[in-house]
C-alpha cells in the first residue's frame, strides 16, 4: 500500500490530542481511510477493581480515536470532522495486564458524511474484545480516498 | 472492599463516590456522582487531559462515552434491589452538540429492566440542561455468568 500523502502530518494526532497523548496512544498502522493505534495496558484503565477487566469507556475512547483518524485519513485534504455517532458492543472482557489495538476502516464518504467500521482486540489478529460502527460529519472535501478502501476489514 | 459490599455501602450511605473512586477507569476522568434533589447524576469536571480536539477546544468524544456509560452503570446499581455490576452489551452515543472545555453533567433513566436485560437511555449537558451535548442507549446484561 503506498504511503499515505498526509502520513506526517496525520501521524502527529496522536501527539497533538492531549487526552490520547496522556493515554500513550501509539500510531501502529496508517495507510488512505484505514488506521490501527495502539493503546498500552495501564491500571487507570481498570473498570471492574475485582476482576482487573478494562472499563468499557477506555475500549470506546481507543474506537472513538481511531475512528476518527482514518476519517481524516480518508480525506484528500484533511479537515475539520465531528463523530455524528458511535454504536459499540462488547464482546469479550478485556483482560488485565493486557493493552489494546484498534483497527479502524472509512469505507465509504459523501461530500458531508463518513462511513467507518472499527474493532478492538488485545492485539492484531486475536478476536476482538469489541467492534463498532460510527459516522461523521466531514467539513470540506469528502468523496475523497475512502472509494480505494476495500469495505471487508479483514481483506484490507 | 469487595465491589458488592462497596455497592451496598455506597447506597446505605447515599453517596455514590464511594464508587468511583474505587473504579480506577472513573477516577482518571473525574468522574463522579452526585445526588440532587433525590435523583442521581454523573458529573465530569472539565480536565486539561479530556480534549479530544485542543483547536476548538473540545471533550474527546471517547471520554464523553464514557462517562454516559458510567453515568447508566451507576443509575442501575442505584434503583435496582440486588447488589451486582451490569456489564455493558453495547452503547450507542449521538453526539449532538460541542462538548466545551467545561464541567458536564449527565442524568440516566431506565427505560426497561427485565430479569436479564436493562435498557437506559442517558444525556449529557453542560450549561444549559435543554441543550444535550450527547445522549446515548445502552444495553446491560443483569444475569451472573
Amino acid at each position: 500500500m503506498a504511503r499515505h500523502p498526509h502520513h506526517d502530518q496525520l501521524a502527529k494526532y496522536v501527539s497533538y490530542v492531549p487526552h490520547i497523548r496522556e493515554l500513550g496512544v501509539q500510531l501502529l498502522r496508517l495507510e488512505r481511510g484505514l488506521c490501527e493505534l495502539g493503546m498500552p495496558w495501564r491500571e487507570e484503565l481498570i473498570g471492574n477493581p475485582e476482576t482487573g477487566g478494562l472499563h468499557g469507556g477506555a475500549v470506546t475512547t481507543l474506537i472513538d480515536s481511531a475512528c476518527g483518524l482514518c476519517v481524516l485519513a480518508a480525506m484528500d485534504d484533511p479537515g475539520p470532522i465531528a463523530t455524528l455517532d458511535l454504536r459499540i458492543d462488547y464482546l469479550r472482557r478485556g483482560d488485565p495486564p493486557r493493552g489494546l489495538v484498534a483497527e479502524a476502516v472509512c469505507y465509504h464518504m459523501t461530500r458531508h458524511i463518513a462511513f467507518v467500521r472499527s474493532s478492538a482486540s488485545h492485539s492484531t489478529g486475536e478476536p476482538p474484545v469489541a467492534t463498532a460502527q460510527a459516522s461523521f460529519i466531514v467539513k470540506g472535501s469528502g468523496g475523497g480516498l475512502a472509494a480505494d478502501v476495500s469495505p471487508d476489514m479483514d481483506a484490507s | 472492599m469487595s465491589l458488592i459490599r462497596l455497592i451496598e455501602e455506597a447506597r446505605r450511605q447515599r453517596d455514590f463516590n464511594l464508587l468511583s473512586e474505587a473504579i480506577p477507569y472513573a477516577r482518571f476522568l473525574g468522574i463522579e456522582s452526585r445526588e440532587c434533589d433525590g435523583e442521581l447524576l454523573g458529573f465530569l469536571r472539565f480536565r486539561e487531559g479530556n480534549v479530544g480536539n485542543p483547536a476548538l477546544p473540545a471533550l474527546h468524544g471517547g471520554v464523553v462515552g464514557a462517562f454516559l456509560e458510567t453515568t447508566a452503570i451507576f443509575q442501575l446499581m442505584w434503583q435496582r434491589e440486588t447488589a451486582s455490576v451490569p456489564k455493558t452489551i453495547n452503547i450507542t452515543v449521538d453526539y449532538l452538540r460541542p462538548a466545551g472545555p467545561r464541567d458536564t453533567w449527565a442524568r440516566a433513566a431506565v427505560t426497561k429492566q427485565g430479569r436479564r436485560i436493562a435498557s437506559v437511555a442517558v444525556e449529557a449537558w453542560q450549561a444549559e440542561p435543554g441543550k444535550p451535548i450527547a445522549s446515548a442507549d445502552c444495553h446491560f446484561l443483569l444475569a451472573p455468568d
